[in-house]
């Protein structure tokens, strides 16, 4: 019996990390196979967010800057989707512009996604306008905290700004009723809450990714007034809106439906560590029965 | 010429736009305004030093035969095509107008098929790297390792629709049990203890940092020659 | 036709890093030089076109760029903008050994923003801001009673927040009351650790979602 428990001690001991490559594998591709879905609820910072969406009159300037790449594409983009289906519905007003190179490309997917998909009576330059991406990290938000135009000369087409309306009335970044950052890192929504939100007294709410989440908490809710974090940030605002505005629902569950893999897959690491413990401690146990 | 302007140069930026904050007015407030677009139109001229040190190491590594030189082949003809394809706007909207990431443009088709993709797998890649540190490395060999473990696996289960399955059912009196609220607990009272303290120790020393440049104190940005 | 090339060869490098679980190997290597080489392309052509053209060239020399870009007919060049050219190309020289110091002016520049704007910006946000935010009765009464919950996280909170700082403060011996006061610090900074793990499975699993999805479209465009 002893020598049966010492082989599978010594058996998990040497598991092959490709047989661990391959379980974490099994348990994203089977739920997303099998469209495993759960229900979704959201907590109090994510609702926050939607809560000051929901409170802004018609005509409101909403700004989102989408500060991510490909690299985060399934944590953000449903969180930048899901806020400007909101924004648009409730007649607000969406600038969209990027602190990060790779955030323009984003934005395209977004316009396809929602604006062409769902709001197709909106009208470019009046009730949307895509900035574009500006070099300079915390350098453009300084900027353009001070003159928004004096950095934003044209829109991402390179028309000139003073030819759209929804420009006319923006001077700087305190016309904004609200900043949403979408964000994955430097600079994102920690260098919004710096350099625009805390100096300029404009409220800032984010969405970034689950690594970087922890680490903004510290801001809210005086400095942030809501963040989104992670895929579950996502699902939760997608809920939000869903459970609020059941129109949206074919159109914006796209975080909600990758929560079954992210579940499971969950469960696949505390196993891991849990079995890894069991293996350590039982390899302890042993070593100490053989010294006494 | 070597040391001095430099130091000068920081020097002046430096005071300047920490003036402009507390005397909002003209000039500073104006210097506030041209620095931070002319940081911005410095930071394209960085980009531009990427691309060209890239080059000059890569070219380097080919003439030289080097170590893996083969593969430098790879990135010198991936950068000068992307660089070509972007720079004349290639595909797209017609001539040089419109935006270079525009649908249709040989940018955007390099940028969605490779770019993306290596951008994208590279980093789903650590998935599978914390699933094997998760299974060899973290061990609840101490008291304070305990505690991080036992965190972490309430944030797991309850940052995930399977916390509301696993403690919904609990009374009213019990909901600060409930794993979605334990885990939403920990995240705004001691994970947000921790992370304040941190923050503030960085905000110290960057400030800190920020001064002995200012003042010339710290120089090492200089190379060796500043000390 | 061009969606479907596309399509094929982003399958085609997602499978040649994936190669990289089994072991190290020439397609990961080929892979990994050629995202390096057209990354840095990518980010030089943004600039130029994003912001070198629209808001230096076009300010120094605006007919220069009149047939892409939507300048007023009657625009004027802005002499001023000749300081971050200079400072641009000072940058540059750092390709050029025998010239390189020169780089050190831009540099300088550079330093001297980030070291003005940094300033100001941690001091209000991450220090004056965290204190402040720290500021909350710990006696906390709700609808007119005691509320017992809110008390205990509130109290949790600056103890928290204090027993971590001291755990920092490494200018006095960690013993007494200040040494249980750091252990007690250390607990705090493992849950904060904790979180963050937690944190961190869920965002890597979310991108290894989004890759696995990625290939799925892939396939189910192949049958």
């Amino acid at each position: 019996m002893a020598e049966g428990k010492r082989d599978i001690v010594e058996v998990l001991k040497a598991i092959d990390r490709r047989i661990i490559f391959l379980l974490i594998a099994l348990a994203v591709i089977l739920p997303l196979a099998f469209h495993l879905v759960f229900s979704v609820h959201s907590s109090p910072i994510v609702e926050a967010i939607f809560d000051k969406v929901e409170s802004l009159p018609p005509g409101s300037k909403v700004l989102i800057s989408f500060d991510y790449g490909p690299s985060t594409v399934p944590e953000n983009q449903p969180m930048a989707e899901a806020v400007a289906r909101h924004v648009l519905h409730k007649d607000l007003k969406l600038y969209m512009m990027a602190v990060w190179a790779t955030g323009p490309p984003q934005t395209e997917v977004l316009i396809r996604n929602v604006i062409q998909t769902d709001f197709q009576d909106k009208v470019y330059g009046v009730d949307w306008i895509n900035l574009g991406y500006k070099a300079g990290n915390q350098g453009l938000i300084n900027a353009i905290l001070l003159d928004l135009k004096g950095m934003y000369t044209t829109d991402i087409n390179g028309t000139g700004i003073g030819e759209f309306e929804m420009m006319r009335d923006v001077d700087n970044l305190t016309d904004m009723s609200l900043i949403i950052c979408i964000g994955s890192g430097f600079p994102g929504v920690r260098e919004w809450v710096q350099f625009a939100g805390d100096p300029g007294d404009i409220p800032v709410a984010g969405g970034v990714t689950a690594v970087e989440a922890p680490l903004l908490y510290p801001y809210y809710p005086r400095q942030l007034l809501g963040l989104m974090g992670g895929l579950q940030g996502a699902a939760e605002y997608e809920a939000a809106l869903v459970s609020k505005y059941p129109q949206f629902e074919a159109s914006s569950e796209q975080a909600i439906q990758l929560m079954g893999p992210q579940t499971v897959a969950h469960l696949v690491i505390i196993a891991f560590v849990v079995v890894g413990n069991i293996a350590f401690f039982a390899e302890r146990r042993r070593e100490r029965r053989r010294k006494a | 010429m070597r040391v001095q302007i430099p130091l000068i140069i920081t020097f002046i930026v430096g005071i300047a736009l920490i003036v402009a904050i507390f005397v909002p007015h003209d000039p500073f407030h104006r210097m506030n305004e041209e620095f931070s677009v002319y940081f911005d139109l410095i930071a394209v001229f960085a980009f531009i030093l990427g691309g060209g040190n890239l080059l000059k190491i890569h070219g380097n590594r080919i003439s030289r035969r080097s170590r893996d030189w083969k593969y430098s082949i790879v990135t010198v003809v991936g950068f000068l095509t992307m660089l070509i394809v972007g720079a004349f706007k290639i595909g797209g909207p017609p001539g040089l107008t419109g935006d270079v990431t525009a649908e249709g443009s040989w940018f955007k088709f390099m940028y969605d098929s490779v770019f993306v993709s290596c951008q994208a797998t590279m980093f789903s890649l650590l998935a599978f790297f914390v699933a094997s540190a998760s299974y060899r490395a973290f061990r609840a060999k101490t008291k304070e390792a305990t505690l991080l473990l036992i965190a972490a696996f309430i944030i797991l289960i309850g940052r995930t629709p399977l916390g509301h399955y696993m403690t919904g059912w609990l009374p009213q009196q019990l909901e600060f049990l409930h794993i979605p609220n334990l885990s939403n607990w920990i995240l705004s009272i001691p994970n947000m203890a921790g992370q304040r303290a941190i923050m503030i120790g960085i905000a110290l020393g960057i400030i800190s940092t920020s001064l002995k440049l200012i003042l010339g104190i710290e120089r090492s940005y200089l190379g060796g020659e500043g000390k | 036709m061009a969606q479907t090339l596309e399509l094929w060869i982003a399958a085609l490098l997602t499978f040649m890093i994936f190669s990289f679980l089994y072991k190290d190997n020439p397609f990961y290597k080929f892979a990994e030089h050629l995202f390096v080489g057209v990354s840095a392309a990518y980010w030089m052509v943004i600039g130029i076109w994003s912001t070198l053209m629209p808001n230096l060239v076009a300010r120094l020399w605006p007919s220069s760029v009149s047939g892409f870009i939507n300048m007023p007919e009657d625009a004027q060049p802005e002499y001023h903008f000749i300081i971050p050219a200079i400072f641009g190309i000072l940058m540059l020289t750092r390709l050029v050994e025998r010239i390189s110091w020169l780089s050190r002016w831009a540099m300088a520049f550079v330093i001297g923003f980030a070291a003005g704007t940094n300033f100001t910006r941690y001091l209000q946000s991450d220090f004056v801001g965290q204190i402040y935010n720290s500021m909350y009765p710990i006696i906390v009464k709700a609808d007119g009673g005691f509320a017992l919950g809110a008390t205990i996280s509130s109290i949790v909170l600056i103890v928290g927040v204090i027993c971590a700082l001291i755990y920092f403060f490494f200018s006095k011996e960690h013993t007494g009351a200040f040494g249980a006061a750091s252990r007690l610090g250390i607990w705090f900074l493992m849950v904060t650790f904790g979180a963050a793990f937690g944190y961190t499975v869920m965002a890597r699993i979310s991108l290894l979602t989004g890759r696995i999805q990625f290939l799925g479209s892939w396939l189910a465009s192949i049958f």
